[in-house]
């Protein structure tokens, strides 16, 4: 009876639905607020340089232009860096547009022209005449390897470490070893694009107060930030994102179109909306263009003794973007002689942004080829291999994990997959012209403790409700939440209210890295606790109080009552206990602060297995991943069918990272010359086949109050390497460039 | 990006008449591929001329001849879909659902397909030197990324590809654009309407200054028994392609009594080798004949840095699409990908 | 319609979602802006402004077509059906019922173009087998992945309400 409602674990419809398929949801760029301006930004035509003029006259001179802002006329700003850091810094100095004539990345926004209408804007931005002087610049990768040093460290360190220190003698046991795999594995950049291009609406209240529309993952990063750049009080700038038109990592950090857009409008006491192009989305971070090497050896009995695991990957000149890449390997496979290493070469770029399984979707790709290879040259099944290396404990840190199912996940994946249908040799399995191959890896991700906030209200109309001023970009945070709220007080999560992506709310953490239900969750959890403590006590209170004795284990929280625990016929509604009391709502904020001494004893993260299906036609080099199946451990699923979208979305871009998107360097001019939907190739429906997601049964009483891991990540970082594995079944061919083109397959 | 006047033309009289009478005017038809150039900075008509009006270039009418006229403003789904089409064109029907996507299929005209710009990735960068945008800034594509890129028929001035698939199947099928202009009326055969780079890249098509076209005849002869349209491309569908394939087969007693070959993809106009055609005449359709085929047609290949593979993987896409021709039902896929 | 003047103002009246709009705008307002600057109808989405997304996808006299290459002055007198007139939030479409069911979204940004793009392939009634519904919905992006819930929505009201 206690949990009649039991809404975690329940497979609810998102809360955002009929909005979203009215086309009612507003989005950053929606709010067509009166007088409203439009700021477009002009970004640099050289990839490395200096400002020498910039001539605004024919700009101004055309009607409905307002104002043409640059480094020229802008308004004081701080000059130093701290004032532009944010949650998502990492070490170094962020980038400040419009601080100087510099020029230091392709593209780099110089000039915002505002005016009456947009088309006037988008006109006179490109009527903009500018002219530089030009210095030499290199975002080559490859070319600059020899300028590979270790990152430096800082806060961003702290969530992403950096790799372990060597263990054992590798070089011996590589040497020893029965079978060896040596391969050298390159990714290209990529770039987030998101369906909505980030935009910023500011709402000019007067007094230098401002309400903000952003399109971000944090609405409290971005409130803090334009606070501090614009030296206003926190309580003056509201930063409002109800809905995100995703975001993948892009909308971590505050974006130069909230800059430029709130610059404009205290300098204009203006409304104002700046939107980015689609082109302009390809210029403020990205997934880092990564080389790896991966040499791994095992012992005939198909044990791996050796693994070496080396990445470099590109950073900006002014900050060091570290991810972890090399780090997955051993924690996944317990090889006794590990060589980690991650270095960064900083490049004439913008400083790279987490992308969607940052770091992970790239180092699985090398871990698990490595994997896949020596379990054919031992002529063992790849499956059994993994089986036989099965990671019961976390060697390379020496914890226990604090939960692991990823044995179940390997079972219960090949079963439905039918992996026992495999024929073990390689282009052994033909369908009409083209071969067939079965390809599975692992998949790894970690769980992220952070501190967060939320308040609990019951008000004397009988309404819950709690807020957060957490985000929801599509990963169903909104849904969870509200469901994690309304299981507290055993009522459905439709008479539950939660208020959300509003700076004003109780801070959150910016959302991602597959950490917002775990964190956010656990302090709409402990808030919901506290309240209902309070409630409990005035419940007592109350005159002739069936409860005045009793204990908090001999009650329960149900349809707006309190129960008592034996008797269903006792209890009191909760709108009574406001009869004595002249209050209308009571209100408690709560923060849930991570133990980090209990938490450290334990490697704590999600699992997961995935088995592909490919079809190549080798003469053509066509591929199609024509049915996969990807089991997940994930601790606590709050809401199957919310999660179910994050893994089916996850196995997309894994589709797409193995075999589609990819951003294109002109290294000769340091432009990236594909930066549209047209060429920049996401995958289509006509991509996608038979996905199939199965949530094996994890308890984790560690990681945090709702056992729940966080799902989105975990879909895709098995999903790349296991089409690569598939395809070398199909062809016998490794496929260590992503992604796989036809070159890669016909020459 | 610029503004412009917006004039709507009456009849093919009166349009003809107001290109000539509006400095920096241009045609408007379907607009998918001239209003995404205009708001990439690569073009700026000061006046568009609105075609949507004139009734006759909407129709699909027969010919006197035995063959099909399609209207200039006939959409292409319109077209794609229109009965006749369908039953005698079966290969232009799938060529123009190969190509874009349905939205732009259902605005975009057989006219405007014609018209289309190539998807260079250095053309449609307005800052970028581009010869075709810009005579004599020059070819950033030749040692640049030019995976898109062409691989025969083209010059040290423009290596750049004409994107569209409608025109594959256009050029297979011997099609014959009309064209109406201040001089009157004249018929372009449809391999001579688009042109190679050459000295002066910056014209893509034989259309003098001024003239509009106002349909495209398809003879009589359609290859409704024996067709294949097989498109390559870095996505299952919503994508240019890298190689595609157009080719019609008149067949008796086994053997090929007319093959019809059109390559897009690898040119800067619709490639056709009629020596290889004369190749195929009275020879038995299979992978060798086909293969000896496609070694003529891509005689004189010569590829870039990031496209050499689109030669081998264009002749092995003329091998199978000779195959798949060959049983039409059972091979052709939505979107023409490869047979299974 | 009318030109008032020369490069300026250009009467244009779109029966929008059965409404009879009349809009006076320079001819350079593509038919997405005028829908969502003008009519402060947000439901059609802008991802990319180039056709290149399917988000901007509204139905024409009919037809599904991208608003963002489409001047809002070359469809005076066009019926023009957006996300909003499809269905409300107290009597949705059987297709934005289906996507609910299916969750065939997540951010939600692509949605309103899948739907119109949902809606003008049904009605043209072409694609037929799974394959051709995939193609035929293939000019519709979706980047966090919803694909396989998308078609599956589609298809079922497509055999519940087209067959």
């Amino acid at each position: 009876m206690k949990n009649k409602n039991g809404e975690i674990g329940k497979a609810k419809s998102r809360l955002t639905a009929l909005e979203k398929v009215t086309g009612s949801a507003k989005y950053a760029a929606e709010y067509n607020v009166p007088d409203l301006l439009y700021g477009y930004i002009v970004n640099s035509s050289v990839t490395k340089g200096k400002i020498t003029a910039l001539d605004e006259t024919a700009v101004r001179g055309i009607p409905g232009v307002v104002d043409v802002l640059s480094h020229n006329n802008r308004p004081s700003l701080p000059w130093f860096d701290v004032m532009y850091s944010d949650m998502d810094a990492p070490p170094g100095s962020p980038f400040k547009p419009f601080y100087d004539n510099e020029i230091k990345y392709d593209r780099q926004p110089i000039a915002l022209v505002v005016a009456d209408s947009f088309e006037t804007a988008r006109y006179a931005a490109a009527q903009l005449k500018v002219t530089y002087e030009t210095e030499d610049f290199d975002v080559d990768l490859r070319k600059n390897l020899d300028d590979a040093r270790d990152p430096s460290k800082g806060l961003a360190t702290l969530i992403k470490p950096l790799p372990p220190s060597p263990k054992g003698d590798f070089a011996k046991a590589y040497g020893e070893a029965a079978a060896t795999y040596d391969g050298d594995f390159r990714h290209g950049t990529e770039h987030h694009n998101p369906m909505e291009m980030h935009a910023t609406t500011t709402v000019y209240e007067g007094e230098g107060k401002l309400t903000i529309y952003d399109k971000t993952q944090g609405t409290n990063n971005s409130q803090i930030y334009v606070s501090n750049v614009f030296g206003l009080s926190y309580s003056d700038v509201r930063v409002l994102a109800p809905y995100v038109g995703g975001s993948f990592g892009s909308g971590l950090r505050p974006q130069y179109q909230l800059f430029v857009c709130v610059m404009a409008a205290l300098h204009l006491k203006r409304n104002v909306r700046v939107s980015l192009d689609r082109k302009q989305m390809y210029t403020f971070g990205h997934r880092p263009q990564t080389v790896m090497k991966a040499r791994f050896g095992a012992d005939a009995a198909g044990k791996v003794t050796a693994m070496h695991h080396k990445a470099v990957a590109e950073t900006s000149r002014f900050e060091d973007y570290n991810e972890v890449v090399v780090n997955w390997g051993n924690i996944l496979y317990p090889a006794q002689n590990t060589l980690l290493e991650y270095q960064l070469v900083p490049l004439d770029t913008y400083t790279p942004i987490d992308m969607r399984a940052p770091g992970g979707s790239t180092g699985m790709h090398a871990v698990e080829t490595a994997m896949d290879a020596l379990a054919y040259d031992l002529k063992i099944d790849p499956l059994e291999f993994r089986l036989r290396n099965y990671a019961e404990r976390d060697v390379s840190e020496d914890k226990p994990f604090s939960s692991k199912e990823l044995r179940e996940c390997y079972r219960q994946g090949a079963e439905k997959f039918g992996w026992a249908e495999r024929k073990p040799e390689p282009r052994s399995m033909k369908r009409g012209n083209r071969l067939v191959g079965y390809g599975m890896s692992s998949g790894i991700w970690d769980v992220i403790a952070l501190p967060a906030r939320a308040e609990a209200i019951f008000t004397k109309a009988g309404k819950f409700i709690v807020k957060s001023a957490v985000n929801d970009s599509g990963q169903g945070s909104y849904t969870v939440m509200t469901q994690i709220a309304a299981e507290q007080f055993g009522i459905s999560t439709e008479e539950m209210t939660f208020e959300y992506g509003d700076s004003e709310h109780p801070l959150s953490p910016i959302q991602g890295g597959s950490y917002t239900t775990g964190v956010v969750g656990s302090a709409v959890k402990a808030a919901c606790k506290v309240l209902k403590e309070e409630l409990f006590k005035k419940a007592k209170r109350l005159k002739n109080s069936p409860f005045a004795d009793s204990e908090e284990d001999a009650i329960y929280f149900r349809d707006g009552k309190i129960y008592a625990a034996d008797d269903d016929t006792v209890f009191v509604n909760l709108t009574d206990i406001f009869q004595n009391e002249k209050e209308d709502k009571i209100s408690v904020t709560k923060s849930n602060v991570p133990n980090p001494l209990k938490l450290k004893q334990y490697t704590r993260a999600a699992h997961s297995a995935a088995f592909v299906e490919v079809e190549v036609d080798e003469q053509l080099g066509t591929v199609n991943v024509t049915r996969a199946v990807t089991a997940v451990a994930a601790g606590n699923i709050i809401n199957p069918k919310t999660a179910r979208s994050q893994i089916l979305g996850g196995m997309v871009w894994g589709i797409s990272k193995a075999l589609r998107e990819e951003t294109l360097t002109d290294f000769k001019t340091g432009r990236y010359v594909n930066p549209n939907l047209a060429e920049y190739h996401l995958p289509v429906h006509a991509d996608i086949h038979d996905l199939d997601v199965i949530f094996v049964e994890e308890k984790d009483e560690i990681i945090n109050e709702l056992g729940a891991k966080g799902v989105g990540e975990i879909g895709l970082v098995s999903m790349a390497p296991a089409i690569a594995n598939a395809i070398f079944h199909a062809t016998g061919r490794r496929m260590t460039e992503f992604p796989i083109h036809f070159e890669d397959l016909v020459l | 990006m610029n503004n412009f006047n917006y004039l709507r033309a009456d009849d093919t009289e009166h349009a003809v008449a107001l290109i000539g009478k509006e400095t920096n005017s241009r045609f408007l038809a379907g607009g998918t591929n001239l209003i995404d150039r205009w708001k990439y900075n690569l073009t700026h008509p000061d006046t568009l001329i609105d075609l949507a009006n004139i009734e006759e270039l909407h129709q699909i009418t027969e010919t006197e001849n035995g063959g099909l006229r399609l209207g200039a403003m006939a959409g292409n789904a319109d077209t794609a879909y229109h009965p006749l089409v369908k039953k005698r064109y079966p290969l232009l029907k799938n060529t123009i659902l190969a190509g874009a996507s349905a939205q732009i299929r259902n605005a975009a005209t057989n006219g405007g397909n014609l018209m289309q710009r190539t998807r260079c990735y250095y053309y449609y960068d307005h800052e970028s030197p581009c010869n075709k945008r810009n005579p004599g800034s020059g070819c950033p594509a030749t040692e640049g990324h030019n995976r898109l890129h062409a691989v025969i028929g083209h010059s040290e001035n423009c290596i750049a590809t004409h994107p569209s698939d409608m025109c594959i199947a256009l050029a297979a099928l011997d099609a014959v654009v009309q064209v109406t202009g201040a001089e009157g009326n004249r018929s372009i055969p449809f391999t001579e309407f688009h042109r190679l780079p050459g000295n002066n890249p910056s014209k893509d098509n034989t259309l003098r200054p001024g003239e509009l076209i106002t349909s495209i005849d398809l003879p009589a002869e359609g290859f409704a028994e024996n067709y294949s349209y097989l498109k390559l491309r870095d996505r299952n569908s919503y994508a240019f392609a890298l190689v595609s394939v157009a080719t019609g087969l008149r067949l008796k007693d086994s053997k090929i009594e007319k093959a019809n070959i059109a390559v897009g993809g690898i040119a800067h106009k619709p490639w056709r080798v009629q020596e290889a055609e004369d190749f195929l005449k009275n020879k038995r359709p299979d992978r060798d004949n086909f293969a000896q085929a496609a070694e003529i047609i891509m005689d004189g290949a010569e590829g870039f840095e990031h496209n050499a593979f689109k030669i081998p993987l264009t002749k092995r896409a003329i091998i199978r699409n000779g195959m798949m021709a060959l049983n039409p039902q059972e091979t052709q896929r939505p979107g023409a990908g490869p047979s299974r | 319609m009318k030109q008032t003047e020369k490069k300026l103002q250009y009467q244009t009246t779109l029966i929008v979602n059965g409404k009879t709009e009349k809009l006076t705008l320079p001819a350079w307002v593509s038919l997405l802006d005028a829908l969502r600057h003008h009519l402060d109808l947000t439901g059609t989405k802008k991802g990319c402004d180039h056709g290149q997304c399917g988000a901007c996808t509204v139905i024409c006299d009919g037809k599904r077509i991208l608003s963002c290459l489409t001047l809002a002055v070359a469809k005076d007198g066009s019926e023009i059906k957006t996300i909003e007139g499809v269905g409300s939030k107290e009597n949705p479409h059987p297709l934005q019922r289906a996507f609910i069911e299916h969750d065939a979204f997540q951010c939600g940004y692509c949605t309103p173009g899948q739907i119109c793009s949902a809606l003008g392939m049904l009605e043209e009634g072409e694609a037929q087998t799974l394959e051709e519904i995939k193609d035929s919905l293939s000019g519709n992006l979706c980047r966090c992945g919803a694909n396989a819930n998308i078609i599956d929505a589609v298809t079922e009201v497509k055999a519940n309400h087209y067959e």
